[in-house]
């Protein structure tokens, strides 16, 4: 029964450890165990916080003896992607430059899901400063895929894809610049959700792109989704972005089915390069929908071909200025003997982050500096502006749209390293979805040469209610969602 | 100084908000505490920290901008103004750039001559204020104090419109003061709460262009900012004289060696790589909230200025002196509001016996002795007669010196002598003991009056009614 | 776009990177034919297309004037890579 166990929903754990019919303190070790045997091999976490997440689960088994309001994530384990902070437990956004840096504070997601009763049990490998698709540009190396451990996971939060979908833990939070939430979740067969921008708090992710980054949740079904969605979404005085809207509740929106909802398909998105494997699955994932009583509707969104080429100078732009804070001086790596001032910052940044982050500094300072932001910064704002008119023009015709999340299932290791344009290419169908704002998941729909397949949903923004009864449709219409990886 | 060359200068001031909370964090703002005791996640810049606008900061620099006659923008924005430096957290400040909170506005100065000059207000913008670095001479290294960082800063970009370092000086003492007015700035050039940089450059008199402009920096006083324009005006003369090119460069204003100097460094050419700040929103402010913040403005100093003009018939030079700080123009206020004073007579007496018993004892009015109501009251005594103005002045010195109570010190004085009778008792006497002097009198030598009224000062010690006496002296002479 | 060896030097130095050589060739290749593929952005005409900085149309929010507690300077200075009981040292500047 205890293996079993970790193969259960969060809400079902949730409801056993509230019962009693299991503490949190055996349900955390168990969870610890899981990690023990599997991690060796995958290498999902950076930092597993064995002692405090026993403390933790103890202190709500005490809660639920006393009778206390316990809260909806009560007893279970979730995992952090290492780019949000948690305090006093290491923070490194998987980069030498952060080596040993101790947070003073949590992030404000990381606060909700305590207030929730969850366990924080540890934190998760990563792209360097979610730089990346792949989880390769880890200062600490690579994180395996749990389907075949030759593969990458995706990225860049990686870590908490596999640790979800190896059932490490029930629940992990990402963070979703470009697609880090949603690619890694489609290629370890997971669900994951990079909500609204502004619709939770980004007061505690460590800055890739502000204007793009959000937060999600990886689950392995569409109710957990829901429900860390209703603890962690709402609005933050810390975070001015944040929008002060109302938060529905996520879970009782689940229930209804989707018959007369309209799902719009974009051509452009079915590109090329795009293996027969992931098209057929995606194709059987649509026909769900439609089998479930949505309208299909074939839709246009023209700009999907200057996406990448946006969000590669406005996500730069945005970093080469946000990573202009790790100088060595209040915390982080700062090189040995330094001869001067300009010394100590060269070095310390030179030696302390990885070739992707520093490429990517240079193509966002370069385009940022004086002469080259109006043909560059600016005029990427332009367009980013045009690709939002184009999903505002289709969802005055349908609820949700429906595509792929990546052309390809996951590849080896190794297999794009050398090649950065390669690599940024691939995030071609999940960018527009940040650039746009928009709430987007990804659900397992399917398997080619065993290796998963994610259907990307997006919706309007807000809209993230219609978007999770849509992914709760497919979910119970696909017959495979309990294979089990690793 | 008349040369070939005139001079042009601009001036940019920062000035530090009196807020309880830092420009973006809760971290209080407060100066001279311990280093690296006034922090918290945001001002250390620390991974994953966002920004969120103090509204009274906002309130303050919508303040200035009234002030200062500048429109105010319904519409501003937050820029990141990039470089490395070890007091700037992020790497970049949080500041404004394409567009400012306020713009276009204007302030008067008064010129030596007499004239008022209008001096251009360009802009006023929100920013944050960096940490101290402070030097080690004797080890090859720095330490970095990040109280002052995130403390809300407006700069205040004048026009290129100053012709002279004395104009220079007369604006920013005229900023200085209303920042004090508003109360929204200690305005403390040596603790750095209001700091000036300035630019300045030289061109042939009738000239259209202006010639290569040269930006002085670390000045912290009206004295130096004086003193480092001469100097800048006098190098760049000579520059040019000599068939010199100047070159643009920030130089830093050495008081030791009272000159400026050019600052080197490895910087590369500024390129701050401004762009719009993601994290932060459009600042929008509504109709409704410009105009409760116009209607919660106090009295401006020149408005003050001209009231005190207008309704009090004090002439401009001391309502000048009356408004040339809140601090006295409110002491003025408060003398006026005790005991009805008149107006005019209070405004001789501030402006010259209390400054100039201040000015000797190098007191700011604030230290002063005297309070408001016992100078209106000393007043009092001197406007209903029962004291001479020679008596009052001594009352004053006692209360100034000793901190007596003007009241006893004029009953234990004895009040001034307004009876007739006694005075022509002493009046007669005097006449009848110097003929002569009564004899040139009558002759027409009408200057003697002084005479007999000095006789019967001298024999009251001070005490006589000097009007009624002049009166009765007048009456018995011509008798 | 080119970018050569030089432009890759200057844009280092803004950015405080102490790129050795190899790492310069590199990043000259790679950047140029980065930003060969984004100068695609150029078939598009956007005159008169308004920028988005902000994809939700919201405006700042504004919090009241309240200290909190600071944190204390041990917490300050902890993560510091050099510093003395008081403050962050660094190289002498200047
Ligand atoms: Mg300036
Ligand atoms: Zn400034």
């Amino acid at each position: 029964m205890s293996d079993d166990l970790l193969f259960e929903s969060a809400l079902s754990l949730r409801e056993r450890v509230v019962s009693k019919q299991i503490s949190a303190s055996e349900l955390t070790g168990l969870f610890l165990d899981r990690i023990a045997k599997t991690d060796a091999t995958y290498r999902a976490f950076l930092l597993v916080d064995r002692d405090s997440a026993l403390a933790q689960a103890r202190a709500i088994d005490g809660a639920i003896v006393r009778g206390d309001d316990v809260g909806p994530l009560a007893g279970v384990p979730v995992a952090i992607k290492d780019q949000i902070v948690t305090r006093g437990l290491r923070t490194t956004c998987a980069s030498r430059m952060l080596e040993g840096f101790v947070p003073p504070y949590d992030a404000t997601v990381v606060d909700r899901l305590r207030r929730a009763g969850a366990i924080i049990i540890g934190k998760t490998n990563q792209d360097e400063f979610a730089m990346g698709s792949s989880t390769e540009n880890s200062a600490y190396g690579p994180t395996r895929n749990p389907w075949d451990p030759n593969r990458v996971p995706g990225g860049s939060s990686g870590g908490s894809a596999v640790a979800v979908a190896l059932r490490q833990v029930p629940l992990a939070l990402g963070t979703d610049t470009g697609g880090s939430i949603r690619q890694p979740a489609s290629l370890c067969g997971v669900v994951g959700l990079k909500p609204t921008y502004g619709r939770v708090s980004r007061f505690g992710a460590v800055a890739f792109a502000s204007s793009l980054d959000q937060i999600g949740p990886f689950a392995n079904t569409v109710p957990d989704t829901a429900a860390i969605m209703n603890v962690i979404a709402g609005h933050d005085p810390n975070d001015s972005t944040c929008v002060p809207a109302a938060v529905p509740d996520y879970l009782s929106g689940l229930d209804g089915g989707i018959a007369g909802i309209k799902v719009g398909v974009p051509r452009e998105y079915f590109v090329p390069g795009m293996t027969a494997g992931v098209e057929s699955a995606i194709q059987a994932g649509i026909d769900r929908l439609r089998a479930a009583g949505a309208e299909l509707v074939e839709i246009s969104l023209p700009h999907t071909d200057y996406c990448v080429a946006t969000y590669y100078i406005i996500a730069t732009a945005e970093a080469s200025s946000n990573l202009a804070r790790y100088d060595g001086v209040r915390y982080g790596y700062r090189a040995k003997e330094p001869k001067d001032l300009y010394d100590m910052y060269s070095r310390s940044r030179d030696e302390g982050f990885g070739s992707e982050v520093k490429r990517r500094i240079m193509l966002g300072t370069y385009v940022l500096s004086s002469g080259y932001y109006d043909a560059y910064y600016r005029k990427a704002q332009q367009v980013r502006t045009l690709i939002r008119q184009d999903f505002d023009a289709a969802f005055q015709k349908v609820d949700v749209i429906a595509c792929p999340v990546s052309p390809v299932t996951a590849f080896k290791l190794g297999e794009m390293v050398e090649d950065p344009l390669q690599m940024y290419l691939m995030d071609i169908l999940t960018i527009s979805c940040n650039l746009a704002g928009l709430p987007g998941i990804s659900v397992p729909c399917g398997f080619s040469d065993n290796l998963p397949v994610g259907l990307q949903l997006l919706a309007k923004p807000l809209g993230e209610t219609v978007l999770l009864r849509t992914a709760r449709a497919h979910e119970m219409a696909y017959p495979d969602s309990a294979r089990r990886a690793g | 100084m008349k040369t070939a060359y005139e001079t042009i200068i601009g001036l940019e001031v920062h000035a530090q908000l009196k807020t309880q909370s830092k420009v973006f964090s809760m971290c209080p703002a407060k100066a001279n505490e311990l280093p690296n005791t006034l922090t918290d996640v945001v001002t250390l810049g620390l991974p994953g920290v966002l920004p969120v606008l103090n509204a009274q900061a906002v309130r303050f620099a919508v303040m200035m901008g009234l002030a200062t006659h500048c429109s105010i923008r319904k519409v501003s924005r937050f820029a990141r103004k990039h470089y490395f430096y070890p007091d700037l957290p992020k790497g970049y400040q949080i500041s404004q750039y394409d567009e400012p909170l306020c713009e276009h506005g204007w302030i008067d100065i008064d010129l030596e001559s007499g004239e008022t000059k209008r001096v251009g207000i360009t802009r006023i913008h929100m920013e944050e204020d960096a940490g101290k670095t402070i030097h080690d001479a004797d080890r090859n290294e720095s330490r970095v104090d990040f109280n002052r960082a995130g403390v809300p800063l407006i700069e205040i970009v004048s026009g290129p419109d100053m012709r002279s370092p004395d104009e220079a000086v007369a604006y920013l003492k005229v900023l200085h003061n209303i920042l004090r007015y508003l109360d929204i700035c200690d305005g403390n050039m040596e603790e750095g709460n209001f700091r000036c940089d300035a630019n300045i450059s030289l061109r042939l008199h009738g000239q259209e262009r202006f010639g290569t402009k040269v930006e002085i920096k670390n000045i912290n006083s009206f004295r130096y900012v004086h003193k480092a324009l001469v100097y800048e005006q006098q190098r760049q003369a000579q520059f040019l004289d000599d068939g010199k090119t100047i070159v643009q460069e920030t130089r830093l204003w050495n008081s030791e060696v009272n000159r400026t100097e050019s600052m080197r460094s490895k910087e590369d050419a500024h390129d701050y790589r401004y762009f719009p700040d993601p994290d932060l929103l459009p600042l929008v402010l509504t109709d409704e909230t410009l105009q409760a913040i116009a209607s919660e403005l106090p009295e401006l100093p020149d408005d003050k200025r001209r009231r005190f003009v207008r309704d009090f018939h004090l002439s401009e030079y001391d309502s000048a002196v009356l408004t040339s700080t809140p601090e006295l123009s409110r002491y003025y206020d408060a003398v006026l509001a005790s005991w009805g004073a008149d107006p005019k007579l209070a405004a001789n007496w501030v402006s010259t016996e209390l400054l100039g018993a201040l000015a000797k004892d190098g007191k700011p009015i604030e230290k002063t002795p005297v309070s408001p109501e016992n100078l209106a009251r000393i007043l009092h005594h001197l406007s209903s007669g029962s004291i001479s103005g020679k008596m009052a002045k001594e009352v004053f010195e006692k209360v100034y010196n000793e901190g007596a109570d003007p009241d006893s010190v004029v009953s234990t004085m004895g009040g001034q002598v307004s009876d007739p009778e006694a005075l022509l008792a002493i009046l007669r006497d005097i006449i009848a003991n110097n003929p002569a002097q009564v004899e040139k009198y009558r002759a027409g030598k009408t200057q003697l009056l002084g005479f007999f009224v000095g006789q019967v000062m001298q024999r009251t010690k001070g005490k006589a009614n000097p009007t009624l006496t002049n009166e009765l002296a007048i009456a018995e002479l011509n008798r | 776009m080119k970018i050569d060896a030089d432009e890759v030097r200057r844009i280092a130095a803004l950015s405080r990177l102490a790129l050795t050589g190899a790492e310069v060739e590199r990043f000259a290749t790679q950047l140029s034919s980065i930003l060969d593929y984004v100068s695609k952005l150029n078939e598009l005409p956007t005159e008169g297309v308004e920028p988005t900085s902000h994809v939700m149309p919201l405006s700042t929010p504004l919090r009241d004037d309240v200290a909190a507690r600071p944190l204390t300077r041990e917490a300050a200075l902890a993560n510091g890579p050099s510093h003395d009981e008081f403050a962050f040292i660094v190289p002498r500047v200047i």
